[in-house]
């Protein structure tokens, strides 16, 4: 005999983890869709083995680890400066923002991440804030392009290619910039570089209102992000999520404002924060903070010491032959700019044993290297907290209940990047 | 047996599909290019064929405008290995295609493209249920795309099948209750007797706005255009229905989808927007002379590229809907709409007769 069933159609059609308990009683079989690591969604490599009952996940496993390269092993093969160019291929999205963190995680471990000149603070601040419009940039667009709105993934990335511009007039390389040195930068900012930023952010400010009238009201948008993967406050931190993601949830904890480094003391900005915890609040968020950074590099660009050209010669590296390369000019004429070359170059910077721990703000949240040294120019271990690895730890418990279609959103809304990761 | 009428009609026939087949091609440019457009790039503008450089002005200017890309895009397709995955059900594999392309190519017979040029009627057939017929020969193309999917086997074209089936089914509904108003207000199911009401009373639009506004979205529904397109959702379902199909067979369906664009504007035009007529220049009486008949078939080409362009616009600025929400819209809000306009209309009706 047939039963009839009643079916209810909630208005928000099984979207709460409730509607997963609800739907154990419906026996059917499940189906496993196995969604990566090579699939348009999954950015990069990610694997998600979904069980699904229809449409509606019932179980979500991920699966990371498919570009694992072995960076930590990696670093305690090398001098602590060789390994800066390992840390642009982390975020591949901020290579700025991880040259910076890695940078001030060995200077911490020196003892000279708070005294480093004025000018180098700035530049650095200055890369990381460009750094974060750029993977906030690109976590937009992708996060609109993976919803199906196209058009903002192409309108974001031209203004990318502007942030490329200025990393390339700074280092000299588009991606991997590898700008950082330990106890400064590689290179002073060329002249110009002050004014290209101003011109970027007259433009980016068009472009990012641009994007925003294309999403932020949009009534299709703001019905797929609503009430979508709810991250409470206190989940939030028991998973221990960091930067946007933490911040979408309600907590107000951004490592620039609760334990300041560089000069983002001397800077004025605000740390959005959202309040439901779902899918838009982690967008408007993302949105918010890209106009920070504009602020924050505002108000660098003109207070930065030497100014734009700095014709009085500000330091951007600390003075010390025993940290930082000397001129190639006195290493030719003078034995003890010789010597610290020497051991620079052949051992790395000697740092003293004990161990450190610097988080450092990245666009994608709390990027962390934690240095175990026993003294000499290699770390004994080094191990990176990557905010991705972390974020991504929620997803087990966010996708049961939700739809396929919902499985983008939400991969978006949190914004990983795999080559972090994976590390 | 008149064979007038057969050569006539196959004379018809070959120029309609020619020139489906042509704006079908031509509208993937299109896509292209506006696409471009919208998003600060420049579209296709290199393919050319090696004689194109040795025409003076027009060669560069046709490869500038990128027209040569449809054809390259053509013959690429063409000459791709056409690769059948392991463990398909080969049958149903090589149908479902084939199954897409043909009810797409045939709701274009009824449609009145112009008056008439000498006898002849601008129309293959002019079925006295020309609306029933378009609407069961388009709830016919989804079982290509049902097809396609349940022949792949692989679970995501099966996602893109049955997505397609349930939102084809739902809209189609609420598609037919949209055009209930029409018939009520011109008693006849014979689209050139529509067109012909409304040359002599004006536009259906202006007295069944709703009804086109429901007819529209439902179309974009039917024509898995974004922000419906889920069936082929690419982030969620890498291509949808279509994942497994490559060379010719998914051009097939491309071909399908655009021809679907194609008969959608058509049907548009013709139901609300007085078909070949205009009510300005004796545009909206049939023509009496060869020019007329021409320029009232370039009036119905105009009014329908201006459809497609906006099925082309609103696929680039919109994000696609959630399955439910696409649900709750199709059952929820329109279908209900539809009714209460379909009564409003009878009401209207009732007290003016």
């Amino acid at each position: 005999m047939a039963t009839v069933q009643d079916i209810e159609i909630r208005d928000a059609a099984a979207r709460s983890a409730a509607a997963a308990e609800e739907l154990q009683d419906a026996h059917g079989e499940r189906m496993v869709l196995n969604m990566g690591p090579s699939h348009p969604a999954t950015h990069g490599v990610l694997r998600i083995v979904l069980e699904l009952d229809g449409e509606v996940i019932t179980k979500a496993d991920p699966d990371v680890g498919y570009l694992h390269r072995g960076d930590e092993k990696i670093a305690e093969n090398m001098t602590y400066t060789q390994f800066i160019p390992y840390t642009d291929r982390l975020d591949y999205l901020a290579p700025l923002a991880n040259n910076v963190a890695y940078a001030l995680a060995v200077e911490k471990l020196l003892g000279i991440h708070d005294k480093l000149p004025p000018r180098c603070q700035y530049i650095r601040v200055m890369c990381c804030e460009l750094a974060r419009i750029s993977a906030h940039l690109l976590g937009l667009g992708a996060f609109a392009m993976d919803t199906g709105a196209v058009t903002v993934f192409l309108l974001t990335f031209t203004e990318r290619e502007k942030i490329y511009n200025l990393a390339e007039a700074a280092s000299g390389a588009r991606l991997t910039t590898s700008y950082t040195r330990i106890g400064g930068l590689m290179r002073d900012v060329p002249p110009t570089w002050c004014d290209q930023v101003r011109q970027f952010l007259k433009e980016f400010a068009v472009s990012l209102a641009e994007a925003e009238t294309l999403l932020t009201r949009n009534r299709i948008w703001v019905d797929r992000l609503r009430d979508l993967g709810v991250v409470s406050k206190t989940m939030a931190i028991d998973y221990g999520l960091s930067g946007p993601n933490l911040r979408g949830s309600g907590v107000d904890w951004d490592l620039r404002k609760n334990q300041p480094y560089l000069c983002y003391r001397d800077l004025d900005f605000d740390i959005p924060v959202g309040s439901a915890g779902d899918c838009y609040d982690r967008y408007l968020v993302r949105m918010e903070e890209m106009r920070q950074s504009m602020r924050i590099l505002e108000q660098c660009v003109n207070k930065i010491p030497g100014g734009g050209e700095n014709r009085i010669g500000e330091p951007v590296s600390v003075a010390d032959g025993k940290i930082t390369l000397p001129s190639k000019q006195k290493v030719l004429s003078s034995m003890e700019e010789l010597i610290h070359q020497f051991m620079l170059v052949t051992e790395g910077v000697n740092c003293p044993p004990g161990e450190v721990y610097f988080g450092h703000e990245n666009p994608k949240g709390e990027l962390g290297f934690y240095i175990n040294s026993k003294g000499g120019g290699t770390p004994y271990r080094l191990k990176i907290r990557a905010p991705s690895f972390v974020n991504l730890s929620i997803l087990g418990t966010l996708m049961p209940g939700c739809m396929i279609s919902d499985v983008p959103v939400i991969l978006g809304s949190l914004d990983f990047v795999m080559g972090e990761s994976d590390r | 047996m008149d064979w007038n009428f057969i050569i006539f009609s196959l004379v018809k026939i070959a120029i309609v599909v020619g020139v489906v087949q042509g704006l079908v091609a031509y509208s993937v440019l299109a896509e292209r290019k506006i696409s471009a457009w919208i998003q600060d790039r420049v579209g296709p503008n290199r393919t050319a064929p090696p004689f194109a450089k040795y025409l003076p002005v027009l060669g560069p200017l046709l490869t500038r405008w990128g027209m040569f890309q449809p054809l390259a895009d053509g013959l690429k397709f063409l000459f791709k290995e056409d690769f059948t995955p392991a463990g398909v059900k080969k049958i149903y594999f090589f149908l479902a295609p084939a199954i897409s392309v043909i009810p797409a190519m045939l709701t274009v017979a009824v449609i009145p493209f112009g008056s008439q040029i000498g006898a002849q009627k601008m129309v293959i057939a002019d079925l006295n249920v020309g609306i029933l017929y378009t609407f069961g020969i388009v709830s016919m193309g989804v079982y290509g795309i049902v097809l396609a999917g349940y022949a792949a086997n692989s679970k995501y074209p099966m996602f893109g099948g049955i997505r397609s089936s349930a939102q084809m089914i739902s809209y189609e509904i609420s598609m037919g209750m949209s055009v209930i108003p029409l018939l009520l207000i011109v008693g006849n199911l014979n689209l050139s007797q529509i067109i012909g009401w409304q040359s002599s009373h004006g536009w259906l639009v202006l007295y069944a706005p709703i009804s086109f506004v429901i007819f529209m979205v439902a179309s974009f529904a039917e024509t898995n255009r974004t922000p419906f397109d889920l069936p082929e959702a690419e982030t969620e379902l890498v291509g949808g229905y279509h994942t497994e199909y490559g060379s010719m067979k998914f051009a097939l369906f491309f071909l399908a989808e655009y021809s679907n664009m194609v008969a959608s504007s058509a049907m548009m035009v013709t139901l609300f927007f007085g078909g070949w007529t205009l009510p300005f220049w004796g545009l909206d009486h049939a023509a009496t002379s060869l020019g007329m008949g021409l320029v009232q078939i370039l009036v119905f080409l105009v009014k329908m590229l201006f459809f497609m362009v906006i099925f082309i616009w609103v696929r680039w600025m919109f994000p696609r809907f959630r399955y439910d929400q696409l649900m709750d819209l199709g059952w929820r809000r329109f279908l209900p709409l539809a009714l209460v306009n379909i009564l409003i209309t009878a009401v209207w009706l009732w007290i003016r007769s």
